[in-house]
């Protein structure tokens, strides 16, 4: 087993989480599939850093790890408050941005 | 130079990845969003592990505390805010989308993992060194505040920003006085025709079922104690006790819906 592997799960766990972004209505799950997509991002991320035998890899997955937990703050609040308007929580009911 | 990795490595591979991979796909497939909450959970709990064993320990243990604990419980959390019965409808909005998005997926995940594989067949593997164990989070934290300190320190104005903005777009003003006080509800109920609490459901019924309503002392149904939400459903009664002398066949003191008489209740 060589390092590739990682790289080629973290691929395949990326594809996952971009279909359901495509795929899902629910916006949290939405969320959800964004966040394995920087997941996957974060095990390439570790496995480059091993690779090259130095630690920044491992802090750029830090600081994305961070910049995750901040949007996912962000975003669920905005989920709420289109939730409390709207009573729905899914991504086609709120279209009306673009009138 | 290829390098193979190590035996225990290769089997905690083989054994997480197909787990990791089962997150995944169980949480895009499953239609119930707390299940596929549970089933991301699975797949970062998974990725923690790869991190600890890619010589990554502090980060894995922050992908279990952080992402695990505090970002999926905060999901979990606003999904039972939101509504978990909220699940997706299945009614495609776009037609021909979800095919098209497999496909893609599908292409994408060929093409992109086929790519990787191939371009990074006789990838190094140096591995870290003293950095990669114990050595970690002092080399992390020597990288973090020199090399990375301008990045560390915005990192903490997007942390506030970020906290700041979930307050703002979470907060609901509501006009002083748009709530009834204590005093205001106290003032109503009392004025109101019933001052006493509503009988909760099953009081002097034969059931305990939250389906069967209130029986006021005379036989009536208490209309206050419907439950609301519930369709009305014949429950499992227990039959009613009355004594057999009053009645006097046996069978017809079984499962009678007529009130008995208050003297023959035995409770």
């Amino acid at each position: 087993m060589t390092l590739s592997w990682y790289l080629v799960l973290a691929a395949i766990l990326f594809t996952i989480g971009a279909v359901g972004v495509l795929v899902r209505r629910n916006a949290i799950v939405v969320f959800m599939c964004v966040e394995l997509m920087l997941n996957s991002v974060n095990l390439t991320l570790v496995t480059f850093a091993r690779a090259n035998g130095t630690v920044d890899g491992q802090i750029m997955a830090f600081f994305v790890m961070v910049v995750a937990a901040a949007e996912v703050v962000v975003g669920l609040a905005i989920i709420m408050s289109i939730y409390r308007t709207r009573r729905s929580a899914s991504v086609d009911d709120a279209n009306l941005l673009k009138y | 130079m290829t390098q193979t990795l190590g035996g225990g490595e290769t089997v905690v591979f083989w054994v997480l990845g197909p787990i990791a991979l089962a997150g995944a796909l169980g949480m895009v497939l499953s239609r119930n969003a707390v299940h596929s909450a549970l089933w991301l959970v699975n797949t970062m709990l998974a990725f923690g592990v790869f991190y600890v064993i890619q010589e990554a320990p502090f980060l894995g243990a922050v992908q279990i505390i952080v992402y695990t604990g505090a970002i999926m419980i905060l999901f979990l959390f606003v999904l039972m805010l939101v509504g978990r019965d909220t699940s997706d409808s299945v009614v495609e909005t776009l037609r021909g989308q979800r095919v098209a998005a497999i496909i893609l997926g599908i292409g994408f995940a060929g093409l992109v993992g086929a790519g990787i594989a191939r371009a990074t067949e006789d990838l190094p593997t140096d591995g870290l060194g003293d950095p990669g164990g114990a050595g970690n989070i002092p080399a992390i934290s020597e990288l973090l505040f020199t090399k990375y300190l301008l990045a560390f320190e915005v990192t903490s104005a997007l942390l506030i920003t970020a906290a700041v903005g979930a307050m703002v777009l979470a907060h609901i003003e509501r006009e002083p006085g748009s709530r009834l006080s204590q005093k205001e509800l106290s003032r109503a109920r009392f004025l109101s025709e019933r001052q006493g609490t509503l009988p909760g459901p099953g009081v002097f019924a034969r059931a305990n079922s939250v389906a069967v309503p209130a029986i006021l002392p005379d036989g009536r149904v208490a209309e206050e104690s419907l439950a609301t939400g519930l369709e009305p459903q014949e429950p499992d009664e227990m039959p009613r006790p009355t004594g057999r002398g009053q009645l006097g066949s046996p069978d017809a003191a079984l499962g009678t819906l007529d009130p008995a008489p208050l003297e023959g209740r035995d409770r």
